[in-house]
């Protein structure tokens, strides 16, 4: 791991080199050469003047010189192909100012060609330049896999041909909604779980997007729907256990965060920004307020299911609706989502079906749910609520009983599906 | 760069093109092959004509039928020159757009340089 101050200058540095050297690989080796230069002299030296022109000078010369080695190295074999312009004779030195290339660099590891993992596992790793096992970690999954799936990804773009370039204006808008999904998906993977500071990540990187495009009003909006979000994290967990919006102790809520997402979404309001993450954003903000205008969270997210024909966003509408319209109406919304592998679907339906009374399925929806929980605290709260549901009359057995016989057969009618 | 795209059809919808309809998209696709950015390219004969060769125990295995069988097939392969993988997939989306009536899908693959 980089130190803080090495890491915001990881991604200006490294796109750079991309651009220099023409490969994700090689710039990165020796960026990572680069990195371990600097800190083995700027604390015995001093800081350089200009850092990160410091950095990319090292990096490059670096990289050129072992190029010129393997080229030596392998011109009798005739084995290496590289297809890199022929390095110029003079030495750059950190007074050279180089572009900033980031934007560049966003737009190639969001590339649709990408698989959407391997784009969100490349973007931690070129631009928030977190290692290949923080971001395996972050993801849960073994180390070996995700190096393997950054090292695909890196081939593909080269062999591919995948372009480093900010998008032409026709595919502008379809590409920065990729990127957008991968930073936000960055940010909901670490809300969830708390293993990496994924949020902070995605946070951070969302500013430099904010940075990078101060005319697209989505990428604030965007980094607004974060802050607000985010702002109630140290209010959403207490001893280790969820605790739900109305429960939250307030005083724990990020006030500073709070002041700017809001500031940043009245800027993205005010240049008519009407944009799905504006929309997202300005329902996290009416959440904060107390008591929630549930009517308005209700209009909102019709308008969002309308620009985004998600079902997920169903979900969320049928929420506020069960609180405007009653937990019925809500239900009735639920029923018709095809959102069976969705746990949130199933947390939500229990939960209206809980508060309608009806038990014994609200026990089956909370049990799916559970088996779709992908946290711990999620988990044992969902296993609290079935715990709270648990039949303890004779007429609940007698239900449950019901219920479950109904259930068996309904799976023993049911068709074999693809039978052979 | 240069990239092969490989045209893949759906047996079913190949089969319920009328001889008309069949005449047509012939015809379309001999204008897309036309185009500048085409360097050259393979129509293949109808999936049901291949043979497999396969070598198992020094013994060479025919069978009859493509390497997998499928509801898609290989129709053809056409190779384009374009400066990266966007121009290619526009180039694709182009033929796609054209052959939508026969073509499955097309899959995009850049070609190995020569040494």
């Amino acid at each position: 791991m980089l130190d803080d101050v090495f890491r915001d200058e990881w991604g200006r540095v490294l796109a750079t080199l991309v651009r220099l050297l023409g490969d994700i690989e090689l710039a990165e080796d020796a960026a990572q050469e680069a990195f371990v230069a600097a800190a083995e002299r700027w604390p015995r030296d001093g800081e350089p003047v200009n850092p990160t022109g410091w950095l990319i000078a090292t990096a490059r010369n670096r990289a050129i010189d072992r190029i010129r080695r393997e080229r030596t190295l392998n011109e009798k074999t005739r084995q290496l192909n590289w297809a890199m312009v022929e390095p110029p004779e003079e030495t750059m030195n950190e007074a050279t100012i180089f572009p900033d290339e980031r934007l560049e660099l966003i737009f190639t590891c969001c590339h649709p060609a990408l698989a959407l993992d391997a784009q969100v596992a490349l973007t931690l790793r070129t631009l928030g330049g977190l290692s290949t096992e923080e971001i395996a970690r972050g993801f849960l999954v073994p180390f070996e896999t995700m190096s393997k799936r950054l090292s695909r990804a890196k081939h593909k773009i080269r062999d591919a041909g995948i372009p480093f370039a900010i998008p032409p204006d026709h595919l502008l808008t379809e590409r920065l909604e990729a990127v957008l999904a991968v930073l936000y998906m960055i940010f909901n993977e670490g809300w969830g779980g708390g293993r990496v500071d994924l949020a902070s990540e995605a946070i951070r990187l969302g500013r430099a997007l904010v940075e990078l495009m101060p005319d697209e009003s989505e990428p604030r909006a965007l980094l607004a729907l974060m802050l607000l979000n985010d702002s109630r994290r140290e209010a959403r967990f207490r001893n280790g256990e969820l605790v739900l919006l109305d429960d939250q102790d307030r005083s724990l809520w990020n006030k500073q965060q709070i002041a700017e997402g809001r500031a940043l979404l009245e800027r993205v309001l005010a240049l008519q920004g009407g944009g799905a993450y504006a929309i997202q954003a300005a329902i996290a903000d009416l959440h904060l307020e107390q008591p929630r205008d549930w009517q308005e969270i209700t209009l909102l997210y019709s308008a969002l299911a309308r620009l985004t024909g998600s079902p997920v966003v169903e979900v969320n509408r049928a929420i506020a609706v069960a609180e405007t319209d009653g937990p019925e109406a809500a239900l009735e919304l639920l029923d018709e989502l095809p959102l069976n592998d969705y746990r949130y679907f199933h947390s939500t339906r229990a939960d209206l079906l809980r508060r309608l009374g009806r038990n014994a399925e609200a026990r089956v929806a909370y049990g799916r749910a559970l088996t779709l929980a992908s946290t711990d605290p999620e988990r044992r709260f969902l296993e609290g609520r079935l715990l709270e549901l648990r039949p303890q009359t004779a007429a609940d057995w007698e239900e449950l009983w019901t219920s479950t016989l109904d259930e068996l057969k309904q799976i023993v009618e049911r068709e074999p599906e693809d039978a052979p | 760069m240069k990239y092969a795209l490989l045209v893949y059809g759906c047996t079913a919808a190949r089969d319920a093109l009328s001889e008309d309809d069949r005449r047509r998209v012939d015809a379309d696709i001999a204008l897309l092959l036309a185009r500048s950015n085409v360097s050259g390219w393979v129509r293949l004969q109808p999936v049901e004509s291949a043979t497999t060769v396969r070598h198992e125990d020094g013994r060479t295995l025919l069978t009859d039928g493509p390497f997998v069988d499928s509801k898609e097939y290989l129709g053809g392969l056409i190779m384009v020159e374009a400066a990266n993988l966007d121009e290619a997939i526009a180039a694709a989306g182009d033929f796609q757009a054209t052959l939508a009536r026969h073509a499955g899908a097309i899959e995009v693959r850049p070609v190995l340089a020569a040494e």
